[in-house]
């Protein structure tokens, strides 16, 4: 018997119309763990690198991670990994909700779509019955229409949907997938679901997930659910209150908005507004939210409800995650009311919110600057919200100026030329970015943004405070119970960095450092990408629910295997490496592994190049970022070495 | 039988009730319950989680907003006769929505494999856990354990002679009955 996993992929072929459930092999897993570990091996196995992400050949896999369905809390997380239409390179976003509990209680770890469907289908998947079926009526329909009439079809209001919207089936290259109060929506995996022409993906399941060690498992569980309590009743000092306790950060919950609206840029990631929070805003934007707030909403097996259904009157019910109430109102300098209508709207086309608001954005620069005229743009309207509504319809439906728009601003700036490149400056790896704009240069932030392949900063940070505290004695009660480092002598990093003055900022925490804590945190997320935690109680909040230390632990009891802290080390490795794999076959180079040019004002290019340089030998990878044969070889991964070779990445 | 004086016994009895206080406005829809539920009452215990075998569910519409979990109650061979529809602040519940019934009308509270029903037994075990598995679960404090005391009046159970004798009376009346355990009783000394 296979514990925590099911041990079964659901393979579908949408140009075959063949469904077929296939065994996996338990050493993969051994080696990988599972979700994005295992999925990247899928990728680098049966995708050649040529493949054009909106072909047929192109696989999008939904995958499990290897706790969910164990009774582990949060871990819940749906893992989509294919190829991005908008940075080419290997895509892997996720979401939380219910979507892959259910997939497996239905037997299944993964689903791995390949091929293209002649019309539009859904995939209704029963447990053992799995089925194509006709989506022609839900062609042009909203994520949140698609999902209730689906379940009025099937007659089980207990079945799981994750949907495109007209976002997905244009295949804009921001196009989510949407499900419930999740969505996927990094790197346009919601244009792959489109290209291959699956409207949705439909789950209901009813078997048994069986863990190795019951009694031990429980009694790890019960330990995460006592720590989390204590957490909750003690949120941390020294750290914006949105970033004070576990989960994802609570903007439903708490109103004081000042780090966001006053740290973040507004517009096309331009403008710090350093005075724009008073107690008038305060007052206006808590009003607002409470006035549409319905109630708080947790994911599956997770108490920590860090979304909320949101009923603005006069529009459909919907659920609001992270900060994307945020990410319109401030590309757009409008309010939080016009927050709440449009990310209702984007939500139902299935749009990301980094992406999509700055892609607005950028476009009403151009507007302004003369590089789009009215020629391009007939009918544009003269008030801010009034533009964002008309190029969220144009972009969506790929009409007009919208068609270049929703390649995103790297690939619409090369195309409207004239100089509009200069205004796609907050891009990495052709993928826009959190909009922050900062001065002085912080090394570790420096190499997480440079080096980071899941493209979101916030898929890398966690862990390590983001800036040091004023006070040694701040310093010195933080780190009394940080039982989380890896290293003690991480807690004197942290001890020792300072504000000002010789310890502080960017050459201190030193190369050395920088390295090891990047690491450590990079790793911490690829571990939970792979179990199927939740970032938001594990490897993004400081002082998380799982660490390195407790894991091992509860993966073991979960799933029987002899897993300590090295063997999780080196799982997250191989997938960390293997993805890096994937990514140099694809083409991706030293080049491009930088941050937007304005990030920091104040810049050390020999620091930098340094900085690069040994975090790269850190890795096992040369100096052009390339897993060397040794560092290969010492994974296990030999293949990886042999078909590098081949293609002429390695010297023989 | 008419102007008969009916002479009953009774025993007041103490008995514990034990309650789970459910408060849907905490419910934030998680479904920890169930899967608790399900490891709990899984064997060996804590061995497999599945939801579709828990004996509590949250009932959940997305689209309404609507998050309640119900538990299971007894089985009833047969549907009810008519069906109930509650709508509460504007929100439409599902036909049943509440009703705690494993029943043939519907899928819920039965065990996915063989269909038995499947009732909440409030997790007693030897040794007891404490408050049942779903309420230490619930972290949102939706599900809160109660236990009360309550004094009840129990008669005393009629014995299955006492039951016949009954009948007789009611078919022949008492005095038919008197006589003839008198003339019985004289004969069985002689």
């Amino acid at each position: 018997m296979r514990y925590a996993e099911t041990g079964y992929n659901l393979e579908v072929d949408l140009s075959r119309g063949s469904i077929d459930r296939v065994e996996t092999d338990p050493a993969e897993t051994e080696l990988y763990l599972g979700g994005l570990g295992t999925n990247a091996k899928l990728l680098w196995d049966r995708v050649p690198p040529e493949t054009d992400p909106l072909a047929p050949e192109n696989l999008l896999i939904f995958s499990t991670g290897i706790l969910v369905g164990t009774p582990a809390p949060g871990a819940n997380r749906t893992i989509i990994s294919t190829l991005s239409p908008q940075t080419k390179l290997m895509a892997y976003s996720m979401m939380g909700g219910f979507f892959a509990p259910e997939l497996k209680h239905a037997g299944y770890d993964k689903i791995v779509i390949r091929g293209k469907s002649p019309n539009l289908v859904y995939l209704w998947i029963n447990n053992d019955k799995v089925e194509i079926r006709d989506a022609s009526h839900l062609q042009g329909k909203g994520t949140l229409q698609t999902s209730q009439m689906i379940r009025q079809e099937l007659k089980d209001p207990n079945v799981q949907i994750a949907a495109i919207g007209l976002a997905g089936e244009n295949r804009v290259f921001f196009a989510s997938i949407e499900q419930g109060k999740s969505s996927a929506s990094r790197a346009g995996i919601g244009a792959v679901m489109g290209s291959k022409g699956l409207k949705a993906v439909v789950v209901r399941g009813k078997k048994d997930v069986n863990i190795a060690h019951p009694a031990k498992m429980m009694e790890k569980c019960n330990d995460i659910l006592d720590y989390i309590k204590v957490r909750d009743k003690n949120p941390l000092g020294m750290v914006p209150p949105i970033l004070a306790g576990l989960g994802s950060p609570q903007e439903m919950r708490i109103h004081d908005e000042e780090w966001h609206t006053t740290n973040f840029a507004w517009g096309n990631s331009r403008t710090r507004r350093k005075d724009f929070w008073t107690e008038d805003v305060e007052k206006e934007w808590t009003k607002t939210s409470e006035d549409v707030r319905e109630r708080f909403l947790s994911c599956y097996n997770c108490p920590m409800s860090c979304g909320a259904s949101v009923a603005y009157p006069g529009l459909q019910k919907y659920m609001m995650k992270c900060y994307s109430k945020l990410t319109y109102t401030m590309a757009s300098f409008t309010d939080l009311d016009f927050g709440f209508r449009i990310v209702q709207l984007a939500t139902d086309y299935g749009v990301d919110s980094f992406t999509c608001p700055q892609t607005m954005a950028f476009a009403i620069e151009l507007y302004e600057a003369g590089i789009l005229t009215d020629a391009e743009m007939p009918g544009f309207p003269a008030d801010s919200e009034g533009r964002f509504f008309w190029l969220l319809d144009k972009i969506v439906k790929r009409e007009g100026i919208g068609d270049i728009l929703a390649d995103g601003t790297y690939w619409a700036a090369l195309r409207i030329g004239k100089g509009a490149e200069a205004y796609a400056h907050n891009n990495i790896k052709k993928h826009e970015q959190l909009p922050l704009k900062l001065g002085m240069l912080n090394p570790i932030y420096f190499l997480m943004y440079s080096t980071g392949e899941k493209i979101n900063i916030t898929q890398i940070e966690g862990q390590f405070p983001q800036a040091p505290f004023p006070t040694r004695a701040d310093r010195e009660d933080f780190v009394k119970d940080w039982v989380h480092v890896p290293h003690e002598r991480f807690k004197q990093y942290f001890l020792d960095w300072e504000p000002r003055g010789e310890n502080s900022n960017p050459y201190y925490p030193t190369v050395q450092m920088s390295c090891e804590l990047v690491d450590w945190m990079e790793m911490m997320h690829y571990v939970d990408d792979s179990v199927g935690m939740c970032a938001g109680l594990s490897s993004f909040p400081l002082k998380p629910a799982y660490h390195i230390h407790n894991y091992p632990e509860v993966l073991s009891a979960a799933t029987g295997l002899a897993i300590d802290e090295e063997a999780l080390s080196r799982m997250a490795r191989r997938t960390r490496t293997l993805i890096r794999a994937i990514n140099i076959r694809r083409g991706l180079t030293r080049d491009d592994e930088k941050p937007p040019e304005d990030h920091w004002k104040k810049r050390f290019p020999e620091l930098e190049k340094q900085l690069i340089d040994e975090y790269y030998k850190f890795k096992g990878w040369n100096e052009k970022g390339i897993p060397t044969s040794e560092s290969l070889h010492e994974l296990s991964m030999d293949f990886v070495a042999d078909d590098l070779k081949k293609r002429g990445y390695l010297e023989e | 039988m008419s102007g008969e004086k009916k002479v009953e016994f009774h025993v007041h009895k103490k008995r514990i009730i034990k309650n789970i206080k459910i408060d849907v406005d905490k419910c934030n829809g998680c479904r920890a319950c169930e899967v608790a539920c399900s490891l709990f009452h899984a064997r060996p215990k804590y061995s497999s989680n599945n939801p579709a075998r828990s004996r509590v569910r949250v009932i959940r519409d997305l689209v309404n907003d609507i998050y309640v979990p119900v538990f299971a109650g007894e089985y009833t061979p047969a549907e009810c006769l008519g069906r109930d529809k509650y709508v509460i602040d504007g929100k439409e519940y599902d036909e049943c929505a509440f009703c705690r019934a494993s029943c043939p009308s519907r899928d819920l509270f039965k065990e996915p494999d063989s269909g038995l029903p499947l009732s909440c037994d409030m997790c007693e075990s030897d040794p007891p856990i404490g408050e049942p598995m779903c309420v230490q679960w619930c972290l949102a404090d939706a599900l809160i354990y109660e236990e009360r005391e309550e004094e009840v009046e129990e008669g005393v159970a009629a014995g299955d002679m006492e039951i016949g004798v009954e009948a007789l009376i009611v078919k022949y009346g008492l005095e038919k009955i008197a006589e003839t355990v008198g003339r019985l009783s004289k004969r069985d000394k002689n």
